[in-house]
């Protein structure tokens, strides 16, 4: 029953989920969601760069998220707009800037769909050793970067003044989102990577108790959803990509209900009830 | 503690001129001050004239736009920051806490919690720590890593009287036990620890500098504060006769304004309290500097 274009896509979607996860918790923690949005829809104007300079697509996205992550830098050290103003001018500059690029390329024919919500039942062998590969080296990245990175997220002077670097460590976390979204891009799809960095993520908070349990959990409650939308998206006929959202949003609905262990950590954790 | 690359004579940090600027406006300017071990550093001052900015550049998250800023090399720098804010989506207990910037051992974690009295609080998360907890808790993390310097940016704040008593008495404890420098930032414009070896008063600039010790023995300050207070709190009473303007320049009391307060420019006004007070030679910015019960003090001393 269980085709071999199903496994790839699920052998490709749980390594995907792996590493959405603990980079998931740091978009969280850090209130980066946007930023997240940002990154993912420049890969539009990333694939359409690679099909005008005819360059690899993953390479040519994760360059232009790369760009446009330095650009936000660039800008926010220039102080004169906020933050979310910035990024709601780089995304969905970059967004239409792709179309109307796209829409210059009259020889080429592609299928925008595809792009916006990605098709995980065409992955092939070769996908799935970029995105394992290019997963073990992210996580491999993320537990040398960690320290850093979880205390320039609770005060970046603090993690400054006690001698850890702050804004290297947000540049290469920069840089390991760029490579999760073109990596991610052909799985989940441009419109939808940011939902499987931050619900899974969402969904572990309520269980965990330590930002190191949080980032194990969400790995897996995406490793969750991604067999659960996959098998669902097999079942009822439904588009994969979307099927798999659909399935960490049912956990995360899930997670809201009450449960006697999360009833009995507010009782011991001190009331300031 | 002695370390034989850093005897106690050579300051840990020391600012010479110092300036900060940001956006073509000086957030601060002219900061002359250092200190060394087993000393407490107190910077007082209004909102917005240069005290975090002055702590951020003695520890180096800042660079100074002007002037030098000299560390001891390899300074372990303890930080509490003015504002902290740990998201609710972050889970973070007490405990994971202390451990935020570098490994501790067990018993060092221990210790530190022992010692703020936040033993009992360990697994709690830090959302659900009221205010003085908090404080307590961000101070048992910086001396956790056995500081040399240890940087408190109001760490009073949120904290009620008798905990911020408390919480000085903490402080003077640390600096009694590990002979680390402290520099402190108050709150308070006019009150101070009492331990404090040098109060450093700024306005944009260095306005004028003293010693506490020998108000809090005053009897007009007992009976403001307090016997209990006594030991923990001091008051460095004075009065700025100038307030800077956004645009960089000076009013007067007297209603003129001038470009700068520059030394000699007619708005000086130094009274009966320069004895005790190490006041700069060169200051002249105008300061109305008076320290409450001076002449008890010097009695009380004789």
């Amino acid at each position: 029953m269980l085709d071999d274009f199903f496994i790839r896509a699920l052998v490709a979607g749980i390594g995907i989920a792996m590493v959405a996860g603990p980079l998931g918790c740091f978009v969280i923690w850090r209130r980066m969601a946007y930023f997240g949005d940002t990154m993912a829809h420049s890969a539009l104007l990333g694939v359409a760069l690679s099909l005008l300079l005819e360059l690899n697509l993953m390479i040519s996205v994760f360059i232009v998220a790369s760009v446009v992550s330095l650009l936000l830098l660039f800008l926010q050290k220039r102080g004169a707009l906020s933050t979310d103003a910035l990024l709601g001018i780089l995304s969905h500059s970059a967004l239409s800037i792709g179309l109307v690029i796209v829409a210059f390329m009259t020889w080429v024919r592609i299928d925008l769909v595809g792009f916006l919500f990605g098709d995980i039942l065409a992955v092939t062998e070769a996908d799935i050793d970029i995105i394992w590969g290019g997963g073990i080296l992210v996580i491999l990245s993320l537990v040398y970067l960690w320290r850093p990175l979880l205390a320039s997220t609770v005060n970046p002077e603090l993690a400054e003044a006690e001698g850890l670097r702050p804004e290297r460590a947000r540049l290469f976390f920069m840089l390991l989102m760029a490579l999760v979204i073109a990596i991610a891009m052909k799985i989940v799809g441009i419109l939808l990577i940011t939902s499987l960095l931050i619900i899974p993520a969402a969904t572990a908070r309520r269980f965990a108790t330590s930002p190191e349990i949080m980032a194990v959990l969400a790995s897996l409650i995406g490793a969750l959803a991604v067999a659960g939308g996959l098998f669902g998206s097999l079942q009822w006929d439904t588009p994969s990509g979307p099927s798999i959202v659909v399935a960490a949003l049912a956990l995360f609905v899930l997670s809201l209900l009450p449960l006697a262990r999360s009833e009995r950590a507010s009782h011991s954790s001190h009331g300031g009830h | 503690m002695l370390n034989f690359r850093s005897p106690d004579t050579t300051p840990l940090v020391s600012l010479a001129n110092a300036g900060v600027r940001r956006n073509g406006r000086w957030l601060v300017r002219g900061v002359e001050f250092s200190i060394s071990r087993g000393e407490i550093v107190t910077l007082i001052g209004p909102n917005g004239s240069g005290k975090s900015t002055t702590a951020k550049t003695a520890i180096g998250v800042l660079k100074p736009d002007e002037g030098r800023v000299e560390r001891v090399p390899n300074l372990r720098v303890g930080y509490v920051p003015q504002r902290l804010a740990v998201d609710w989506t972050l889970p973070l207990t007490v405990e994971r806490l202390m451990t935020l910037t570098g490994p501790l051992k067990g018993r060092e974690i221990e210790e530190a919690l022992a010692a703020t009295g936040m033993l009992h609080m360990a697994k709690a998360e830090v959302q659900h720590l009221s205010g003085g907890e908090f404080q307590r808790a961000l101070l048992a993390r910086a001396i956790a890593r056995k500081p040399d310097l240890l940087v408190l940016d109001e760490p009073v704040q949120g904290v009620d009287f008798s905990g911020e008593i408390a919480l000085y008495e903490l402080i003077k404890q640390i600096r009694n036990r590990t002979g680390c420098g402290i520099l402190l930032i108050s709150h308070d414009l006019h009150i101070v620890m009492a331990e404090t070896d040098t109060v450093v008063c700024l306005n944009g600039h260095v306005c004028c500098r003293g010693t506490p010790q020998a108000v809090s023995q005053s009897p007009e300050y007992l009976k403001l504060f307090g016997r209990r207070a006594a030991g923990a709190l001091a008051v460095y009473s004075h009065h700025h006769d100038h307030t800077h303007l956004p645009d960089g320049r000076v009013l007067h009391a007297d209603g003129s304004i001038t470009e700068s307060c520059f030394p000699g420019d007619g708005h000086h006004h130094h009274d009966e309290a320069e004895n005790v007070h190490d006041h700069d030679a060169d200051c002249g910015c105008g300061h109305h500097t008076r320290l409450h019960g001076y002449d008890a003090a010097e009695k009380r001393d004789a």
